[in-house]
């Protein structure tokens, strides 16, 4: 299978539309290499602006250049992004409803050796939170640019989660990105697997796994965290014993948390979430973290087999 | 352009209804808003090119009120444009208002951003600048900044990008009236030497006294004729300016004044 990571396919789909929109600026804080923005500094420099180690004063420039009318899309580590530059992300691009794009790579713990410092397991919970802040995962290199360019077209600030670590195509050519709409990959009528990211892969893994045991499972890619398919996921919940959600995120207030307030309010049923539990992450290679932090294929199985 | 006679008086009636507003809504910010009203006058009638015709414009001259707690002032300026109802001034701070406590840029036009969490607006209008320089657009940003407010760690990571990016259509103008919340900005944490600090940034800084309408003017006009940096105008001024009770006075940052405080402070306001 092609393997292809998110911040790479981001890189390639940033750098062909800042050629297409000449209203499309880049912002990057000394990151561009890794966040891969460099991509589009080397076909259109005069649109591409390094703003330093300075991440809040880089969402305070993204939100004076997209209130004159500019498309911009500001990249950092998610670490920063959403940590850092919360509050300015908050005050001056989510409450004014700017059209910002904040594409912030490097997300989880798959980011590996650098440690817990830079690895954010808390940004989905952060933008969730941000009203009118749409929040959006993509899975692998064929939604990511499909992503960037349907971002591109919708006004209003978008927070996209983008990973450092290869991840493997699951998405066929002929795949087409809707916004706001989960994708099935796979039908099964026992349980059902709501996944986002990276761990769409695992839950993919875990589904073959499980059917050679008996259990049929369907698999949800949840792209689009907010505004979440709630008619989906509900229409899901209720042919499935049980809902596993798959994040490589902190429990508290990621997918797991998105989903959990969906049913519990329209069709209680019973749920485990694989995420990472209360606690900061380590150096390490991105396998052996997702090995130790319990995000694999054989965790999701586990966490199936135990709860339902 | 105005005279300094006209603007006086504009100056004095957006005093007025600063008083009203602020009292009406028994909060606001009444001292840093008159430290800078003369620079927000001179800026709005003799300075920017905002009218009724462009005033919806994604691009023409903007004005970024980083220290967004002087909403009172921005909204009173607004209103003597007329771009806002009189009328309405006296819904500031209360619900269902589109005056909020710190300006809302999508309730308002004219407001060019939001603000009012320090430190954020230059960022802002470094980027307009930067958009007016990538898309060839002749157009100036203009930024209030506190004294105070540039305690804040941004306004540094703004100021080194400004001149990092030779923003010479960005001009800022710093209200040095020397008072924050809790104090003496010199004791609270001493920002000083403005001046020297933003020179060593990379801005052109010119001193002037931020009520004198000649000086501010004269001021404006040499920022236009600087070429690859910045222009930082840091006005000295006089918290409270205006109201002899209220001058340099810390207590008036944020506090409403009672019925008999308006009147009196009404009084000394009369043509």
């Amino acid at each position: 299978m092609a393997k292809m990571a998110t911040r790479e396919a981001y890189g390639k789909a940033l750098a062909q539309l800042i050629v297409e929109d000449k209203n499309v600026v880049v912002l990057d804080a000394d990151l561009s290499k890794s966040t891969k923005t460099a991509d589009a500094k080397a076909v259109c420099p005069e649109r591409h602006f390094n703003v330093g180690i300075a991440e809040g004063n880089m969402m305070g420039v993204a939100a004076g250049l997209a209130s004159c009318g500019n498309t911009v899309f500001a990249s950092s580590f998610a670490m920063f992004a959403t940590g850092r530059a919360y509050e300015q992300v908050r005050n001056s691009i989510g409450y004014t409803h700017l059209n910002v794009k904040i594409c912030a790579t490097h997300a989880g713990i798959t980011l590996g050796e650098d440690g817990a410092s830079h690895q954010s397991i808390e940004d989905i919970a952060l933008m969730r939170a941000i009203p009118g802040m749409t929040v959006i995962q993509p899975c692998d290199d064929i939604e990511t640019k499909q992503v960037i360019q349907a971002i591109a077209k919708i006004k209003g600030p978008c927070y996209v989660r983008l990973g450092r670590a290869a991840v493997d195509t699951v998405n066929s050519e002929d795949y087409v990105f809707e916004l706001g709409k989960g994708s099935v990959l796979r039908q099964g009528n026992d349980i059902t697997l709501v996944a986002t990211g990276m761990m769409v892969q695992q839950a993919l893994q875990a589904a073959t796994t499980l059917s050679e045991q008996g259990i049929e499972v369907s698999v949800i890619n949840i792209h689009t965290i907010k505004p979440l398919d709630e008619a989906l996921i509900l229409e899901y919940a209720k042919k499935s014993k049980l809902v596993v959600t798959c994040e490589e995120h902190s429990k508290f207030g990621g997918l797991g948390s998105a989903v959990a307030e969906t049913l519990s309010k329209n069709h209680p049923v019973k749920m485990a979430m694989v995420a990472v539990n209360d606690t900061f992450g380590e150096s390490g290679t991105p396998n052996a973290l997702i090995e130790k932090y319990g995000l694999t294929a054989k965790d999701i199985v586990k966490t199936v087999l135990e709860s339902i | 352009m105005l005279s300094n006679q006209e603007l006086a008086k504009i100056a004095k009636r957006v005093r007025r209804n600063i008083i009203k507003m602020v009292t009406d809504a028994k909060s606001g910010h009444i001292g840093g808003a008159f430290s800078a009203t003369e620079i927000a006058v001179s800026l709005y009638f003799n300075e920017m090119n905002i009218t009724k015709d462009n005033l919806n414009d994604l691009s023409r001259d903007k004005f970024v009120l980083s220290k967004g707690h002087a909403s009172a002032l921005l909204f009173a300026v607004l209103c003597e444009k007329g771009f806002l109802p009189e009328e309405e001034l006296l819904t500031f701070r209360k619900i269902n208002s589109r005056l909020q406590g710190h300006p809302n840029m999508n309730y308002v036009q004219g407001v060019d951003m939001s603000t009012g969490s320090l430190g954020q607006g230059l960022s802002t209008a470094v980027g307009m600048a930067l958009s007016y320089k990538i898309h060839n657009q002749d157009f100036r940003v203009y930024s209030v900044v506190g004294d105070g407010e540039s305690e804040e760690g941004q306004i540094w990571e703004a100021a080194m990008a400004a001149a990092h990016f030779k923003l010479d259509n960005l001009c800022a103008v710093l209200d040095m009236n020397g008072l924050q919340i809790d104090g003496d900005v010199t004791v609270v944490m001493n920002p000083f030497p403005l001046d020297e600090k933003f020179k060593a940034f990379g801005w052109h800084v010119i001193c002037v006294d931020g009520h004198d309408y000649d000086q501010l003017h004269k001021a404006y006009a040499e920022a236009r004729t600087v070429k690859g940096k910045p222009t930082m105008i840091i006005a000295k001024t006089v918290k409270g300016k205006g109201v002899s009770f209220m001058e340099n006075d810390y207590m008036w940052h944020g506090v409403a004044p009672s019925a008999e405080q308006a009147e009196a402070a009404l009084k000394e306001l009369e043509d």
